[in-house]
């Protein structure tokens, strides 16, 4: 298989697993069976702290959160196919992918509830902070490629974004930069056909997303981005290609956000209900089921015990954030600079003092 | 006289101008079809339909860009940024182009365009969701920025700062869109910009404070007057250009200022208005110009916010300061 086998620009796109969970035999990654039930139990872990975040906003629990259910899929396959030394720059819809890079599930449920310490990502795990102003982050991916590079070191680079990041001009700068210096990077389109209530023919008037590759100098793919398979194999054929010194990849999986953009937003304002039922009969974890199924590799009981042994997992990691003492008022001031300035001493005594009720 | 929140009011405006003036456009994200992330453009595009009220790409830097080239051509268009903390990508537009068009051309061209956005904390919004950067923005030579407390002033002001024939940054303080309910006249109402509004008359102390900071200036100053101190209230309404005089007029009668800002403090507006104070009033001062404001730090996530955000116990500590001195 090569990129040029399935050229966006003759509308091509790669699907290896359909959602009545029939497999392209010929496409279908060299995976053994534990690893097939493992690609659905990430799927699986990611649909179920999704929901439970959701449910902990309208609770109070939890501050606005984006849910990513019918996005698994995309973030699992390509998660999957990084190696340990591969960097991950994401947006803020990448919990699947962050949890898949073991990323402790309390760290990411303390950003979401406002604490700083969610962002506090050991570098060993070699993915970035959530960046929430859109597409910026593309830029930094490029200079982490370059600098990896430059430094001779292993690996390459995958940087996550919407639809809605291919209008922005940090993006076309990204593709820029990233064509000609041949920069060992995967930019990973997670086209989700909805940027809060733009949908994506009013986004970019382009037939695919994956046609601006050629634009920049390096392929681009469409794939079926709710079939983790042609996310694995597209991914994993960049990141070679990225490896082998070749330069970036455009890759663009179509997917669908089932839920609202954020908890904010409520998408009944915007898009029909019928609209989102006909995709939930395409969403990964559907079709992944009826695949394992087919192949002896699923049941109700299993998926019933991972379930409850995922459920408890999940409480155990909402407890540990809830008990989080949360920031203290030095915490305002103790990371702006290795060493405080003056004037942010005495700003930082000023609010102790206040709040002391000192004169 | 009708009982309106601010975003409603913001919505009358919008829709006063629209239909008064057929050169008014607005562009944004999500500001059609949705109404807008806060509901200020509601029923707008029904109304006006799709070529008045424009959902757009995804692009800050592209939405101000493009309104500028419609203002070129003499149109009015009314941008809208979703928040402030996306408005740096629009800055190079801002910076660059639409504050030195007028200067540079001779006067050949102009841009009467307004760029909406709130802004501000208090919220527990997620990050970059709570800025408040007026002080980065009246530093830019070329435009007005114009920040209203009240529902009244939001639709007078919002209406001349269409009108207005320089670019104009609204910006509108989210943590009371719907907090405050004021009266509103009926008709037109316009509020000229440029011209500070009296909140509280008082004798002690002049307080200095715009946006949000004007509730919590008010809460602080019935605290005060239990205790004996007549706190006065000017919000100036515009931040740029600044309503000199009524600051000072103010501050030569009460000999005492206190400047309560969001934003950070060094190089903020309180900055500023001390340096005023310090030419115009400085025989008058009783005590040395006190500023109550955000701190030189990043603007924390909602579970610290409030040890940043300027509120009552700092205020009167600060008044207490100043009177004490």
């Amino acid at each position: 298989m090569q990129f040029s086998d399935f050229d966006p620009l003759k509308g091509k796109c790669l699907q290896v697993l359909a959602p009545d969970g029939e497999v392209d035999p010929k496409l279908l990654p060299d995976f053994d069976d534990d690893t097939l039930r493992t690609v659905f139990r990430h799927m699986l872990a990611a649909r179920l702290v999704d929901r439970h975040c959701m449910a902990l906003q309208r609770e109070g629990r939890l501050g606005t959160y984006p849910p990513l259910e019918g996005q698994e899929a995309c973030q699992v396959g390509s998660a999957l196919a990084l190696a340990e030394t591969d960097w991950i720059v994401p947006s803020f819809r990448e919990l699947a992918a962050t949890l898949v890079r073991g990323v402790p599930l309390e760290t990411i449920l303390l950003y979401w509830m406002g604490n700083e310490e969610g962002s506090r990502i050991p570098r060993r795990f070699r993915l970035l902070p959530v960046s929430i102003p859109v597409g910026t982050h593309t830029l930094h991916a490029v200079g982490i490629a370059m600098a990896l590079r430059y430094r001779q070191e292993e690996g390459a680079v995958v940087c996550y974004f919407g639809d809605g990041a291919t209008s922005e001009g940090d993006f076309h700068e990204a593709m820029t930069f990233a064509g000609v210096r041949r920069a060992p990077v995967v930019f990973f389109c997670q086209n989700n056909a909805w940027a809060i209530s733009v949908p994506r023919n009013i986004q970019c008037a382009a037939e695919s997303l994956a046609v601006k590759g050629v634009g920049y100098g390096m392929p681009g793919i469409q794939i079926d981005g709710n079939d983790p398979f042609a996310v694995f194999l597209a991914t994993r054929m960049a990141l070679e290609r990225a490896r082998a010194g070749s330069g970036p990849t455009f890759i663009e999986a179509v997917t669908y956000r089932l839920g609202p953009h954020t908890t904010s937003d409520d998408p009944s304002r915007y898009r029909e209900d019928a609209e989102v039922e006909k995709m939930r009969a395409l969403e990964p974890l559907v079709r992944y089921r009826c695949f394992l199924e087919k192949r002896g590799l699923w049941s109700q009981a299993w998926e019933d015990d991972l379930v409850r042994e995922l459920e408890g997992w999940i409480e155990e990691a909402v407890r540990q954030a809830e008990v989080h003492p949360g920031p203290g008022p030095q915490d305002v001031f103790d990371h702006m600079f290795a060493e405080l300035p003056p004037h942010l001493a005495r700003q930082r005594a000023e609010l102790l003092a206040a709040l002391a009720g000192e004169g | 006289m009708a009982q309106l929140n601010l975003v409603d009011a913001i919505n009358r405006a919008l829709r006063e101008e629209l239909e008064a003036d057929p050169s008014v456009l607005l562009l944004g994200e999500d500001v059609g079809k949705e109404g807008g992330v806060f509901r200020v453009t509601e029923g707008l595009q029904q109304a006006f339909g799709e070529e008045r009220v424009i959902d757009t790409p995804l692009a800050e830097s592209g939405i101000v860009g493009v309104a500028f080239g419609m203002a070129l051509l003499g149109l009015r268009p009314v941008a809208e940024l979703q928040f402030m903390g996306f408005l740096p990508p629009a800055l190079d537009q801002i910076i660059s182009h639409i504050g030195r068009i007028r200067n540079r051309s001779r006067g050949e061209y102009t841009a009467p365009m307004v760029i909406r956005m709130p802004y501000g904390g208090g919220i527990h919004a997620p990050e970059h969701h709570s800025e408040s950067n007026e002080a980065i923005l009246a530093h830019i030579p070329g435009i007005k920025v114009v920040i209203p407390s009240t529902p009244a002033d939001a639709l007078g002001l919002l209406k001349c700062a269409i009108r207005d024939p320089d670019p104009v940054l609204f910006l509108e303080p989210k943590r009371i869109y719907r907090a405050v309910k004021g009266e509103v006249p009926d008709g037109e109402h316009l509020v000229p910009l440029g011209r500070a509004r009296l909140v509280r008359p008082g004798r002690d102390v002049t307080l200095v404070a715009w946006g949000a900071m004007v509730r919590e200036a008010e809460k602080a100053a019935e605290e005060l007057a239990g205790e004996g101190v007549e706190a006065e209230i000017i919000d100036p309404r515009t931040v740029s250009p600044l309503d000199v005089e009524a600051i000072i007029a103010s501050v030569k009668k009460t000999g005492r200022c206190v400047v309560v800002h969001e934003a950070p403090r060094t190089c903020g507006l309180g900055a500023e208005i001390s340096a005023l104070l310090m030419e115009e009033a400085l025989l008058q001062l009783r005590a040395p110009v006190v500023r109550v404001t955000g701190f030189d730090t990043v603007m924390p996530l909602p579970k610290g916010e409030h040890f940043y955000l300027p509120d009552v116990l700092r205020i009167v500590r600060a008044v207490q300061k100043t009177m004490s001195f």
